[in-house]
């Protein structure tokens, strides 16, 4: 620092015009160890906000078929979550195959959305993906299937976007059926 | 005041020292001398130069600081009692309403005192468009000040969340679902927000943490916002710098005796809702605890947050309504270089003027379309309703609606809502009316100097009387 202040530069000092000197080395190299440092030290204060393991241990819901009745539906909590169990009418199933895959803003079939051979069990999560309202369902909004009350979104029989700000259709989370009337979810 | 004799000295004069006050005042040297803070003091209240001609919209900024104050006080008094856990939190609110001594009082103190520091700092903002306080040499000090709006933005909305009642539920889950609106990254920044996968306990938390923490960030920025200011000083009605010791006053006694004014005012209306309306700003869906299986059929945020809500509302797409509503704050930013005019107050700037009061009043229609529900003021159907009678017959004048032909108009008419054209105008204002009148508008003549206009209008008014 003092020999900046020095009034006529001594010549034998190169200047940083004329090549790297090891004090230009020493600072970068410092400053980058100084940088990953500081990189090492915010992760684990960042990452601290993240689910916790007990938040992630409470993956998995079951649920018991048996009692739902056609045409009804349950809502059971899975990962603190709303999730949409519906016992669908072969009406409803019939109107979820009869669109066109060019009317919809996500498509998807609707036997993408079921599992084979149990096409009247909907599974999917009750989070309208716009921005999180639980949509109200029992065969509501304009395509009788479920109609978000916050931003106006409606889904039809298979939850699939049709109308509104939500960008894609409701989501159908990882289940598996463990007998034909239990299955697991997540 | 103003009409006291100008012989007299503006600045007050220190009377002589008699025993006791002398040794007081070489104590406050001997001090001062090692820590300069009384110095500091004085520099910001006798010292400081203040245009004499400032009205009463500049109290508002001192009123916006015994905001934060009360925040703070009744804030940290809150968390004395208050229990941040998601089976604990909504009985701890209950429990401070009704055992805590005062409780009531202090807790709607708080929510009221929220509402009333928006308000404020609301005119406090629109003071400084309507009077250009935001054009150079202050751009840094309306900086700070956008900067201070967000904070309190996230201040509230946090705060909001800790009773945890249905409001606070859905509140926190719509606006942290905003951010699930960024593609690829979305998701897993929503996740890290609630720390789960859901608005849960580690959310609440978080908040409760971080609501603590900001109003003192906040508290940092307004240092920052004063330092600012007295870099350059305070704008004045006029707009125009002061030029000598003729156009100022010193902000003690002058500004500090007006301020205590407005302050008496501001606490009349404060208590008036604390005492006879302290629910009126809220909403009674938060007196549910909150329940994340059922949504409640109309979610409103809290007021001052309406208009930006109703822009996120009125885009269509969940990004780009996204980005619009966070566009709405940061265009604030560049505000300075959109309006490039030399003049700053809009008493000299005719078009201007209509510009900013036509913006204030769709700012006002922002908020209200923002409290409706998401299909209300669509423009076809309110037409439609008063076209035809109860028979379904076209009524006079309006035959004309009924021949508009499907497709073409008719098709995207139903997309029109108040709410959109008035988020469509927020913009428009800023990014096409301001540069557009900057570059065409002619001012008014300027006057020579504060003091010349002020003693000029002080003449008129005695030969009036």
């Amino acid at each position: 620092m003092a020999t900046t202040k020095t009034p006529a530069p001594a010549p034998e000092v190169p200047s940083h015009e004329e090549g790297e000197t090891r004090r230009d080395f020493i600072v970068l190299t410092a400053s980058g160890l100084a940088a990953v440092g500081a990189a090492s030290i915010a992760w684990p204060l960042v990452d601290q906000m993240n689910p916790a393991a007990d938040v992630l241990a409470l993956s998995s819901t079951e649920v018991d078929l048996g009692p739902i009745a056609e045409g009804q539906s349950i809502t059971v909590l899975w990962r603190g979550k709303p999730v949409f169990v519906r016992h669908r009418t072969a009406q409803e199933i019939e109107e979820a195959n009869a669109v066109e895959m060019s009317a919809l803003r996500d498509p998807q079939a609707d036997k993408d959305r079921v599992k084979e051979g149990k096409a009247q069990w909907l599974v999917m999560l009750g989070v309208c993906t716009h921005l999180g309202c639980v949509p109200l369902g029992n065969r509501a909004g304009e395509f009788d299937g479920w109609f978000c009350p916050c931003h106006g979104s409606h889904y039809d029989t298979s939850g699939r976007i049709r109308k509104g700000p939500a960008p894609t259709n409701l989501v159908v989370p990882e289940y598996a059926f463990l007998s034909d009337t239990r299955i697991k979810i997540g | 005041m103003a009409k006291t004799s100008k012989s007299k000295a503006l600045v007050p004069v220190t009377p002589a020292k008699s025993g006791l006050s002398k040794k007081v005042s070489d104590a406050a040297e001997w001090f001062d001398y090692r820590l300069p803070l009384i110095s500091a003091a004085k520099h910001t209240a006798y010292e400081y130069p203040t245009p004499r001609n400032l009205n009463y919209w500049w109290n508002f900024g001192s009123l916006a600081l015994i905001c934060l104050i009360v925040q703070i006080v009744t804030g940290i008094t809150l968390a004395m009692h208050y229990t941040a856990h998601t089976h604990l939190a909504f009985d701890s609110v209950e429990h401070i309403m009704r055992d805590v001594n005062y409780g009531w009082l202090i807790r709607y103190s708080h929510a009221v005192g929220a509402s009333m520091f928006f308000i404020v700092v609301f005119i406090h903002m629109f003071r400084g468009l309507y009077y250009g306080s935001y054009k150079s040499p202050r751009e840094v000090l309306w900086w700070l000040g956008v900067v201070i709006l967000i904070l309190m933005m996230a201040t509230a909305f946090m705060g909001y969340v800790l009773p945890w009642g249905q409001m606070s539920f859905w509140g926190a889950t719509v606006i942290t679902n905003l951010f699930s609106a960024f593609p690829l990254i979305g998701e897993s920044i929503v996740t890290w927000l609630w720390g789960g996968f859901s608005v849960d306990n580690p959310t609440l938390n978080r908040f409760f943490a971080l609501h603590y923490l900001l109003p003192f960030v906040i508290v940092g920025v307004v240092a920052l916002h004063v330092v600012a200011l007295h870099q350059h000083g305070s704008n004045n009605p006029l707009g125009i710098d002061a030029k000598g010791p003729q156009d100022n006053i010193p902000f003690h006694p002058y500004y500090t005796v007006k301020d205590f004014l407005g302050f008496s005012v501001f606490f009349i209306v404060f208590a008036f809702f604390v005492f006879f309306a302290p629910n009126y700003l809220g909403h009674p869906d938060n007196y549910i605890e909150a329940n994340p299986m059922v949504t409640p059929a109309h979610i409103v945020p809290e007021w001052y947050f309406l208009p930006f809500y109703a822009i996120l509302r009125a885009v269509p797409d969940k990004l780009l309504g996204v980005l619009a509503m966070f566009g709405s704050l940061l265009i604030l930013f560049v505000l300075p270089w959109l309006d490039f005019s030399k003049v700053r107050a809009a008493t000299f700037r005719p078009l201007f003027k209509i510009a900013f009061w036509v913006f204030a009043v769709n700012c006002l229609i922002l908020g209200y379309a923002g409290g409706q529900s998401a299909d209300w003021g669509v423009i076809i159907a309110f037409v439609a309703e008063r076209a035809v009678d109860a028979e379904g017959n076209a009524l006079p004048g309006t035959a004309w609606l009924l021949t508009i032909p499907a497709g073409g108009l008719a098709a995207w008419l139903p997309d029109i809502s108040v709410a959109r054209i008035t988020a469509f105008y927020y913009f428009f204002h800023f990014l096409v009316l301001l540069p557009l009148i900057s570059r065409r508008e002619v001012p008014l003549p300027l006057p020579v100097s504060i003091a010349e206009s002020v003693t000029a209008k002080e003449t008129s008014s005695h030969s009036h009387a």
